[in-house]
């Protein structure tokens, strides 16, 4: 630690930090555009000027190191005029437009010239244009507003790991731009957004559509992946009008994945706003009586092992319980929350979470993918992994994959194999990188949806696991086992346990006959064409999709922006997202719907109110009562169960055909529906 | 203002590969640096592509292909090469005509007269204004700041030649040479050696036996 005074204040920061670190360790506030604080120090905006003990002139604080004894003066009649000087030159070429710029009332650069500037402008030359870029159909760009700051080209070279932006040319002329025209290939282009900090970049979709301080702001978690990235929905009247990202250090530091940002436009598209009843083969709109009275009817006499639940992959824990306590009561076996058919041992839960934690990611000297394309499954984890890779240097972090041998990471991974049959030849240490395994003091195995959704899914789980052990990858001190999700809802489902019980059917068994009556609660991601075709077929949920087009009752429910809901993310980190807007029309909160259903065929669920569900929740998993989630390891080595189909050795396929069109949402997203054809099918783009 | 850094429609060709020549070049360059900094030679790797397309087509530019095969034959990101390649204003990210005239204005050529440069090559290649090809897509007149030849104020660069002590006919009569095909020695277009004073020598000069002036 290194003791230095901030304008008579001792702050005692550690030895390599910056003077600018050193003055917000005394809670002084220094302006700055190109300093960000995951980002590489650029120091090419000057305006973090201050002056320092013994410097004849002001320094750039972001990226001068202190010494010990230091003193820092940020608040001298100097560092004012040079600050102002500064803002003079930063405002010379940037255009007055704040009243029709997207920033305005969120700039950086309007707020600091009211902070730090001069009250008038002595330019009288014309000022510079910047013909606007194309980065994308997400991104706008309005690059005469452009301060030069590189954050964005920074952020695409060292976080997304995609470096195609630049400056080019010089001086006066110099541009930010991609060079091609040719759309940011990267799932977290949209955090480009919210880290330019002026009018530059911002947000396409929803260009002119709102001023910051019209809206109403709601903490939230995103389920479009399994990462649990906090969000903020930002609303206006009934509408959520955007979604950013809350700082989570422990999650998804301040990055959102772009699915997870622009999906918002499907949240009022194609939605289930009131019930629908199948009559004569149309569904007509209907009361909730009516609906509730047409499924009871339906179920009368019926016994429990013919009717079936399947819960979709954005489920809040709420009303899965809920879902999972009617189904008991109606006497029903028949539960599955995996649709994609994955199979996992439930007799612990580290055999089916992220043992390792997001932030763990940042320890391990060594990572094996087997079965899984992070960058598209997770891609705010896949910057994780990524940003370890960047701060280990060359050879630091040795990262092996098995299966995607064409998928670009965005960072270097060696590619052992396609198949599971690899994992083998890693343990008989046939092959380099078991070397690399055991010689690693942090080794983790990551093992994705590609591998556990195969028939041979457990084997392949238990091989991992097995590997794992064999290079001291699990012990008390750090678990090295993890299971990437996909789904949102999936850990929580797991835990509340929302998988068969005895003699009950999987989701597979539930298709082609096996059930009379089934529940669908938001599931439209399992073949829904083979529902046999004499099956009931009740869908709640918010969007009309497969799911709702194959529906004989559908019960309005809602998205995870209007209701209150738990989620664990593929961690098992239980989070809180809360409600933002209010459901459209008849739409219900889901649990809600259930609850209510259950009276109507006399198993009344015995919660009122959502604190009573939450509490059904804690008794039926202790977890969901745990306010913090923490890394643990465990000294039991027994691996999961191996399952009865041997490894066999085809190769992996991905999970996700299509990153932009996953789920219900995204599907009625336009923005989504864009991004999918000018990024997964470029080809019928180039057809039309 | 703006600049437009990239090539105009139309003008780029759709495929680009080094030839032997540059293959040698490259090779050299190459050898200088470890593998894995091999980044370190995009520069000279850009002299080679803006030659080699001199070269082949009449026109030493670099086009966006080419920029490419720099970055995938570097193992670098394309855009780091677009980077440099508009940074220097040595590369022409543009096609230009067959010879370069690049015109110094810096002060001491200035100074000297490089107005009548200017003017005399505007007047012999029908050019109206900087960074313009003339018709016959012989020439492009480019203005550059010191070229570092002060002392043989006003010059005019063409493609690597230095043409140096230019007047306003001399400049024509340089251009009508370069349009009859032919090269003209570059250095001194007047009666010097390289910097040396014009028309001889000017000091140490007559019977070096004589005894120096003032000691007799």
């Amino acid at each position: 630690m290194v003791k230095v005074t901030v304008d008579g204040i001792p702050v005692e920061v550690a030895a390599g930090s910056s003077a600018l670190q050193a003055c917000e360790a005394a809670g002084k506030e220094i302006p700055r555009f190109c300093y960000h604080e995951r980002l590489s120090v650029a120091g090419n905006c000057r305006m973090c000027l201050v002056e320092v003990s013994g410097g004849r002139k002001p320094v750039a604080s972001c990226g001068f190191p202190i010494g010990e004894g230091m003193q820092i003066f940020t608040d001298t009649e100097v560092v004012r005029r040079a600050r102002r000087a500064v803002m003079e030159f930063l405002l010379i070429n940037h255009p007055l437009d704040c009243p029709i710029c997207d920033q305005g009332g969120e700039c950086d650069l309007q707020d600091q010239a009211f902070g730090y500037g001069a009250d008038h402008s002595r330019y009288r030359e014309n000022k510079r244009a910047v013909t606007d870029k194309y980065l994308g159909p997400l991104v706008k760009t309005v690059m005469t507003r452009c301060i030069q700051c590189t954050r964005c080209i920074r952020f695409s070279t060292e976080v997304a790991g995609v470096p195609e932006l630049g400056g080019v040319s010089r001086g006066e002329n110099l541009e930010i731009t991609n060079y091609v025209e040719k759309a940011l290939t990267s799932e977290l282009s949209g955090n480009l957004i919210d880290i330019c900090p002026v009018g530059a970049l911002t947000s396409q979709p929803y260009a002119f559509s709102a001023r910051p301080w019209e809206l109403k702001r709601t903490d939230s978690i995103d389920v479009c992946d399994a990462v649990g990235t906090n969000i903020v929905m930002q609303a206006r009247g009934a509408s959520v009008l955007r979604i950013v990202p809350r700082i989570n250090d422990e999650v998804n530091e301040e990055w959102l994945a772009d699915k997870g940002r622009f999906v918002v436009d499907g949240f009022r598209r194609r939605r289930l706003d009131r019930p629908w009843i199948r009559v004569d083969g149309k569904l007509q709109p209907a009361g909730w009586q009516d609906a509730f009275a047409t499924i009871a009817t339906r179920l009368k006499g019926m016994p429990g092992e013919r009717i079936g639940a399947i819960a979709g992959d954005m489920c809040d824990a709420e009303s899965m319980m809920a879902l999972k306590d009617l189904m008991t009561a109606l006497g029903s076996p028949n539960i599955d929350c995996r649709q994609d058919g994955a199979q996992y041992d439930l007799s612990r839960r580290d055999f089916y979470t992220f043992n390792t934690g997001i932030t763990g990611i940042e320890e391990a000297d060594a990572l094996l993918i087997v079965g899984s394309i992070p960058r598209q499954e997770a891609p705010v984890l896949n910057a994780r992994i990524r940003k370890r890779f960047v701060d280990a240097g060359r050879g630091g972090f040795p990262i092996a994959m098995i299966g995607a041998p064409n998928a670009d990471p965005t960072y270097a991974a060696e590619v052992l194999g396609e198949g599971p049959d690899v994992l083998a030849r890693l343990a008989a240490g046939a092959l380099p990188f078991a070397e690399v395994l055991k010689n690693a003091k942090k080794p983790m195995v990551m093992v994705g949806h590609g591998a556990l959704t195969r028939p041979d899914g457990q084997a392949i789980a238990h091989a991992c696991w097995e590997l794992a052990v064999q290079v001291g990858a699990i012990g008390t001190d750090w678990h090295g086992f993890n299971v990437l999700h996909t789904a949102a809802s999936r850990v929580a489902g797991l835990d509340l346990g929302l998988v068969p019980g005895p003699k009950g059917r999987d989701v597979a068994g539930m298709l082609a006959g096996g059930v009379d009556v089934l529940w669908l609660l938001g599931a439209d991601e399992f073949p829904i064409g083979r529902i046999g075709p004499e099956t009931f077929v009740i869908y709640q949920g918010h969007h009309g999709d497969a799911g709702a087009a194959r529906a004989d009752v559908i019960l309005p429910g809602t998205l995870y922006a209007e209701k209150p809901g738990t989620y664990t993310n593929t961690e098992g980190r239980v989070q809180q997202a809360f409600r933002a807007v209010m459901p459209p029309g008849d739409a219900r909160e889901d649990w809600r719907i259930l609850r209510a259903f259950s009276e109507v065929v006399d198993h009344k669920l015995p919660y009122d109110t959502i604190d009573a569900l939450r509490a059904r929740m804690v008794r039926a998993n202790p977890v969901f009562g745990q306010a913090q989630w923490a890394r643990s390891g465990t000294s039991d080595t027994t691996g999961p169960q191996a399952g009865n189909t041997p490894v066999a050795a085809d190769a992996f396929r991905p999970v996700i055909a299509d990153y932009y069109l996953t789920h219900a949402v995204c599907r009625a997203s336009p923005t989504m529906e864009t991004c999918s054809g000018i990024y997964v099918h470029p080809a019928n783009q180039a057809a039309e | 203002m703006s600049a437009q850094p990239s090539a105009p429609e139309g003008a780029e060709p759709t495929h680009f590969e080094f030839d032997q020549d540059s293959e040698r070049q490259i090779a050299a360059v190459l050898a200088k640096y470890p593998p894995e900094r091999k980044a370190s030679g995009v520069l000279p790797l850009l002299y080679v592509v803006q030659k080699q397309m001199g070269r082949q087509t009449g026109s030493a530019w670099i086009p966006r292909v080419a920029m490419d095969v720099v970055a995938e034959r570097l193992e670098m990101a394309p855009i780091r090469v677009y980077e440099v390649a508009t940074f220097y204003l040595m590369f022409n990210t543009k096609p230009i005509g067959r010879y370069h005239l690049q015109v110094c204005t810096t002060t001491s050529c200035w100074l000297r007269g490089s107005d009548d440069v200017t003017a005399a090559c505007k007047a012999a290649t029908g050019i109206k204004a900087f960074g313009e090809t003339s018709a016959d897509g012989l020439f492009t007149l480019t203005e550059v700041e010191c070229l570092g030849a002060c002392a043989n104020a006003p010059i005019l660069q063409v493609d690597d030649d230095y043409y140096e002590d230019l007047d306003g006919p001399r400049t024509e009569e340089l251009i009508a040479a370069l349009k009859r095909g032919e090269r003209p020695t570059p250095g001194p277009t007047i009666d010097r050696l390289n910097s040396a004073p014009a028309g001889g020598r000017k000091v140490l000069v007559g019977d070096m036996a004589q005894k120096p002036q003032g000691q007799e």
